[in-house]
């Protein structure tokens, strides 16, 4: 939970050859394994994205498929009806997530809805939104938006259209930015009066923070945030539904990663989203072979369990600890 | 060169419902002054605090700072304007080392620099001779060093003046002088103007000028520490008790 001074020179070595090793990563493994590559990326970013809200500034919300599927369908509906790329989307997409958000953000900090009412407050939005998706017909309703895919010899990264190494890189210097942005925001004054709001919000009232601005700003930002991963599902799934991209799953297992790894700290999300991935592959081949159905379910439930009782404050402190990193924060 | 006070509390009353916890208090903080507020449990000294500071708004009267209207704004605000408090039960960020626990009050200065706050909330934890502690985590603290962390949190949002509420309670008494050595110190060397609310009656008598009691929500008596020690309706409402 510490805010983290500079990197030392020690854990900066030891990022940077964990990024030498993904960058190459794609010449050497198959589609297969690269996708799955991209799922702990993907969750791992949005795990970042979640924290900066939750972890920095204390402010739970168990709706972040809102921001997922505003930036999604933003970004999808105006290049199928338009043919806009998803870099100016992606535009759209923030925008409509920082309006929504705040208002959300006004909602409930104006009328001190706390804690778990203001994550009920969250899915609220989230689901009158996908029921809203389901109805709207410009956008697909209930049978969604299917992006066009065609063959072609080299990727466009501008239409985003492509291999599947294409949206790897983009996928895994979305990662690299995010880790570094929030780790930017984490050791400015922003980062400490979010850590001072979400430690004890009246203290930090009475040491004249702008608690209520600080809050707002953490909301914005982890929405824009989201809502930019958003558009990276809907360009590399191809599809979006507001049943799937909507869903309470879809939040709830946006936060299990940083929950795993180690709310609010920086690494914490990667490593989480690195666990949960690792231990849903093993339990589907482990799953096939014992031949009962649920079995992954089972042992994968078990596990969670397991590790939030063993860390309940994330495996990330503790491996930190072990790696003797405390010094450097994250 | 102006003459006004520091703190002007006028017919400052409240509310909860039915109970009128505090009612037509009026006392003054002269500038650079060390004032004390006393009086038994429950005579309305932390709801008298509490509306100085802003917690919540006074239900009527009137308070100003250094000149300046400050009835009925937020803690927020009346902070920047110029009043840093401790809280009687403390509230220290826990998951945060002690050092940045104290640099938080200072961000809002030298454009949030961190490293300058860092380099000030050390020299103020060295004052309250926490200095050797500004790395552990706060939780770790035990309560005598978090109600210094308190003191030392307050001091680094530069306050004109500065609320204590109850700072000395469990310290031990060689602590305790020590505290107020470390005050007395701060009045004289930056002229920092103290409300303090005290049952340590040691710390009371030797660091104020100006004593302030209150019974019942109501003001009973002011003066000099050994005027009021000596006033009958003190004496009888609860000092009394305490000199048989």
């Amino acid at each position: 939970m510490n805010a983290g001074t500079l990197f030392s020179s020690r854990s900066a070595r030891l990022l940077l050859g964990l990024l030498a090793v993904l960058s190459l990563a794609p010449l050497g493994v198959d589609d297969y394994t690269l996708s799955i590559l991209i799922a702990v990326l993907l969750q791992a970013y949005l795990g970042m994205s979640w924290n900066v809200m939750m972890g920095f500034a204390g402010q739970f919300s168990l709706g972040h498929a809102l921001y997922i599927g505003l930036g999604a369908y933003a970004a999808g509906a105006l290049f199928i009806h338009f043919g806009v790329s998803p870099w100016i989307g992606v535009f759209a997409g923030m925008t409509v997530s920082v309006a929504v958000s705040s208002v959300i953000g006004m909602l409930g900090f104006r009328f001190k809805v706390m804690g778990v009412y203001f994550a009920l407050l969250t899915i609220a939005f989230a689901e009158f939104t996908r029921v809203l998706f389901d109805h709207w017909g410009w956008v697909g309703a209930s049978s969604g938006l299917v992006l066009p895919v065609t063959n072609r010899v080299s990727d466009d990264f501008w239409l985003l259209r492509g291999s599947t190494s294409m949206f790897y890189y983009l996928i895994l210097a979305m990662t690299v930015a995010g880790f570094l942005f929030s780790r930017s925001l984490l050791m400015r004054r922003i980062g400490y009066y979010w850590q001072a709001i979400r430690e004890n919000e009246d203290a930090a009232d009475a040491l004249g923070i702008p608690v209520f601005r600080y809050k707002m700003i953490a909301v914005v930002i982890s929405a824009a945030m989201t809502s930019v991963g958003g558009m990276f599902i809907a360009f590399f799934s191809n599809n979006l539904f507001p049943e799937s991209i909507f869903s309470m799953h879809r939040s709830l297992e946006l936060i299990l990663g940083p929950i795993i790894g180690g709310v609010g700290t920086l690494f914490g999300p990667i490593l989480g989203a690195v666990i949960l991935t690792a231990m849903g592959e093993t339990f589907t081949i482990l799953g096939e072979h014992v031949g009962i159905d649920g079995v992954k379910q089972i042992a994968y439930g078990i596990c969670l369990l397991a590790i939030l009782i063993v860390k309940p404050n994330g495996v990330w402190p503790w491996l930190r600890h072990r790696l003797g990193l405390d010094g450097d924060g994250k | 060169m102006t003459s006004h006070p520091m703190l002007s509390v006028c017919d400052l009353g409240k509310s909860f419902r039915g109970l009128r916890a505090v009612n037509a208090v009026t006392f003054d903080v002269p500038k650079g002054a060390i004032v004390g507020l006393i009086g038994p449990n429950g005579a309305g000294k932390t709801t008298t605090f509490n509306l100085i500071a802003g917690a919540f708004p006074p239900s009527d009267g009137k308070v100003t700072l250094d000149g300046h209207d400050v009835t009925g704004l937020g803690q927020a605000e009346i902070c920047r304007a110029g009043v840093g408090r401790t809280f009687q039960i403390v509230k220290p960020f826990a998951g945060l080392s002690v050092e940045e626990n104290v640099m938080v009050g200072g961000l809002r200065y030298d454009d949030g620099d961190v490293e300058t706050a860092r380099a000030r909330a050390n020299d103020i934890l060295r004052l309250l001779e926490l200095g050797d502690k500004a790395r552990q985590p706060a939780q770790a603290l035990t309560l005598p060093d978090r109600k210094r962390l308190e003191v030392a949190r307050a001091l680094a949002t530069r306050p004109k003046l500065l609320l204590l509420d109850e700072v000395m309670a469990g310290l031990r008494p060689v602590e305790c002088d020590r505290m107020v050595a470390i005050l007395q110190g701060l009045n004289k060397e930056t002229g920092l103007t103290i409300l303090l609310i005290e049952h340590v009656m040691r710390a009371v008598m030797a660091l104020s000028d100006h004593v302030v009691v209150l019974h019942h929500g109501e003001k009973i008596a002011e003066g000099t520490p050994a005027e009021v020690t000596s006033h009958p309706k003190v004496l009888e409402c609860y000092l009394g008790e305490e000199h048989e």
